[in-house]
């Protein structure tokens, strides 16, 4: 172990053990339960944070710097690939001929979802490969970015792939620094540091992750969960198409499952209905029956699933052959519904074995006439049967569950037993929003696609990850649930400066004696690890966008339990005019700033008048003004004019290890 | 290299045999030559495993995806003679309990 390694693994325990004596202490002894409606909020909001350091302190334990791989073996092959939506063609260009001249032998190939022939033009003018979607995915849902790999991947053949975005530079060396990983046959992915060259020294919009993009992914990368990232990674093909098959044979499962229950109901509900003149339909419909029986027993038992509903497809299709004549009619009215049904993969959100059960059920007691009770039955399994009809791949490697289709993969990729690697290294040079609004967009949109996966796949219960790897991706989903903490903190010392109302018993010695410890280590932590790395835009930015993560969880909540839109939005790679500041983008955070400014006004007149205790009302004056120091970033943000290289002549140079 | 053989039999079944390494090179061509026999009217197919060497995930894919196009022709694909060490790979990703193997080429679609 080496001697940074160890110190952090003291300050850890030393965090963890302060933290604890604070919350359990406030929990069991000092919540003012007279004032419950903030001092329950408060004791939460604590706890959370807490959580959240200790899910910080449990990577750091096992922090872990790798040194330069060894160099790649001669003869892999590796496809480049840039994907791009609707990004200027010069600026994908300037990315492409970069990575053209990346040094290790490989293949680039320009991913064009816009499906633009002036970038295939200049694509091919200059030997690139240029790829669109295949006629397979005309009239299927698309699935943005992972539709778009998904589609590349099978048109292409090499064993290694890069996953750029349409603004990361690559550097030569980028193929050369990170292959060697990959010697280790285990090693599914490699990822490299997001790193942004047109960002200010005080980097006004918090644009470089320099904690994230070191620490935390090797912290991560100590328990084997170093996640992808969407892009600057070198991904294994073996593990993306043994993730996407076996992903394929768990929906199948799930879906066939799912839709032998539905048929069984859909008939039974029409038997019911069945006059007494009809002696041969009720025969049919319990024929039909009898095959449901049948396969669900079979599938039980293990009999190949193919084999299963390949045979009770054959003896559906009989029947109904044979009830074709009798009631034609009346088949009619349900043909509409039957369509329906079979587009019912169409949407991305009712997908095979992740369709919602109540879509289903509302499906099945409709009032079917016989006939199109067969005919349902045999358009639910085709739907939902081997051909997986509603997609234009059957194997979809990339997850589509999320808007950010890089942490679920990763995940799975690690289910299935996987390694990955973060490499500290700037390997690729890329291009951050340079103004509020873009920066917003782009926050809200990673904020969502996390919750969402964490509302999906709670990684705390996925089978196949470790007890750490659970906890690894959980922290960062616990991380954007700041914005509801951000709350609380700003409310209480509001409430005491204007109502006098403590949500602490007390402020005594004994408060402070466990408070102030707990605060100074978990900034020491922070120091150590960071070790040079600036963090501090970091820490503001966890509060300050509280209105953003709030904003993530709600509609992530409302996509994915009550079937909403998401209102996604692709991130614009261009420079916005700057038109003045957009104040009207943090009104929440300026409304914020103004009432614990106004708490200290009325705090100070409180005081004076002698109404007011004096510590107390001190203590939450330093706790306000921190409130202030936290959101003064916003402001900074807001009246950011962009990007001027001319003003940045004094930056430093990129680093090589990490940002900076 | 690896070499297809494809070979109709009278009873209108198509047997598809990858002789050598069916992996991330060679799956797309198999993909090609099972659509091609789909469109041609051949949806019953046989992939013959017997004289594949080596099999990875993307050879995987390529089945799946046979077998989508021979299922919406209202036809099956079904593998047979496959070696224990190709069989692993199917049991890597759960495929193997859902596609089963069959002993033979004769008798693949005897049910």
């Amino acid at each position: 172990m080496t001697r940074r390694l160890l110190l952090i693994r003291v300050i850890v325990v030393l965090t963890s053990v302060l933290g604890l004596n604070y919350v359990v202490w406030r929990w069991l002894v000092s919540v003012n339960w007279d004032a419950w409606w903030i001092a329950v909020p408060l004791i939460l909001a604590e706890t959370y944070s807490l959580i959240d350091s200790l899910l910080f302190g449990l990577g750091m334990w096992r922090l872990k710097e790798r040194g330069t791989p060894p160099p790649p073996e001669p003869g892999l092959t590796v496809d480049v690939f840039i994907a791009t939506y609707n990004e200027p063609i010069e600026l994908v260009m300037t990315t492409a001929r970069a990575a053209k001249a990346i040094a290790y032998p490989h293949e680039t190939w320009i991913l064009d979802d816009g499906n633009r022939p002036e970038m295939r033009a200049a694509a091919e003018a200059e030997g690139l490969g240029w790829i669109t979607r295949s006629a397979d995915w005309a009239g299927m849902p698309r699935h943005a970015k992972a539709g778009n790999l998904n589609n590349a991947l099978l048109s292409t053949e090499g064993e290694f792939l890069l996953i750029l975005d349409a603004d990361m530079i690559p550097k030569p060396e980028m193929l050369d620094h990170t292959l060697g990983f990959f010697s280790d046959e285990s090693m599914a992915l490699v990822q490299t540091p997001q790193y942004f060259t047109n960002v200010p020294e005080d980097d006004p919009l918090g644009s470089q992750a320099p904690l994230f993009y070191g620490p935390i992914q090797q912290g991560k990368d100590g328990w084997n969960s170093a996640f992808f990232c969407g892009s600057n990674a070198v991904i294994r093909r073996e593990a993306l198409m043994q993730l996407g098959v076996s992903r394929y044979v768990g929906e199948i499962e799930i879906g066939v499952h799912r839709a032998l229950r539905t048929a069984r109901t859909v008939l039974r509900s029409a038997k019911r209905r069945l006059g007494s003149d009809q002696p041969e339909v009720r025969v049919a419909l319990d024929n039909i029956l009898h095959e449901i029986g049948r396969a669900r027993r079979e599938l039980a038992r293990g009999v190949a699933l193919f084999d299963v509903t390949y045979r009770f497809q054959a003896r559906v299709g009989a029947i109904r052959r044979e009830l074709v004549a009798s009631d034609l009619h009346a088949l009619q009215a349900d043909l509409a519904i039957i369509a329906e049904l079979e587009g019912i993969s169409d949407d991305p959100d009712l997908a095979l074995g992740t369709i919602d059960d109540g879509v289903l059920e509302q499906m099945a007691h409709r009032d079917w006439s016989p006939l199109g009770a067969v005919e349902t039955v045999q358009a639910l399994v085709n739907a939902i049967d081997v051909d997986r009809g509603g997609e234009a791949q059957a194997v979809m490697p990339m997850a589509t569950i999320s808007v950010t289709e890089d942490m679920a993969t990763c995940m799975r990729i690690h289910a299935l037993g996987w390694k990955t690697a973060y490499h500290d290294e700037v390997l690729a040079l890329g291009l951050a929003p340079e103004d509020l609004q873009t920066m917003l967009t782009q926050r809200l949109r990673w904020a969502q696609g996390t919750v969402q996966v964490m509302f999906k796949e709670n990684p705390l219960v996925q089978k196949g990850l470790s007890v750490a790897q659970r906890l690894m991706y959980f922290s960062t989903m616990w991380s954007y649930l700041s914005g509801f903490a951000a709350l609380v903190y700003i409310a209480a010392p509001v409430i005491y400066l204007t109502l006098g109302i403590l949500p602490v018993d007390a402020l005594s010695t004994d408060f402070f004696i466990r408070l102030i410890p707990f605060l100074i280590v978990n900034q020491l932590l922070f120091f150590v690890v960071a070790d040079g790395r600036k963090t501090w835009r970091g820490q503001q930015y966890s509060l300050a966008l509280f209105p953003v993560w709030i904003k993530s969880f709600t509609t992530a909540f409302g996509n994915v339990f009550l079937g909403r839109s998401l209102d996604f939005a692709v991130t614009p790679k261009t420079k916005r005019e700057p038109t003045g500041p957009a104040w009207h983008l943090i009104r929440p955070q300026l409304v914020a700033m103004g009432v614990l400014a106004l708490a200290v006004v009325v705090g100070i007149v409180r005081m004076v008048a002698g109404q007011a205790n004096i510590p107390g009302s001190l203590f939450n004056m330093v706790w306000v003004a921190f409130d202030l120091l936290i959101f003064s970033v916003i402001i900074k943000a807001a009246r950011y004019q962009g990007f001027q290289p001319d003003v940045a002549v004094t930056s430093p140079s990129p680093p090589t290890q990490g940002a900076p | 290299m690896i070499e297809f053989g494809v070979d109709t039999r009278d009873d209108g079944i198509g047997v598809v045999t990858p002789e050598g390494r069916l992996n991330m090179v060679s799956a797309r061509r198999l993909k090609e030559i099972l659509s091609e026999l789909v469109a041609n009217g051949t949806t019953r197919i046989v992939v013959d495993l017997g004289e594949t060497s080596f099999l990875d995930s993307s050879g995987l894919g390529a089945l799946v995806g046979g077998l989508k196009s021979a299922r919406q022709a209202g036809g099956d694909l079904r593998i047979a003679r496959v070696s224990p060490a190709v069989m692993t790979v199917f049991e890597l990703t759960n495929l193997d309990r859902v596609l089963r193997a069959r002993e033979s080429v004769e008798a693949a679609f005897d049910d």
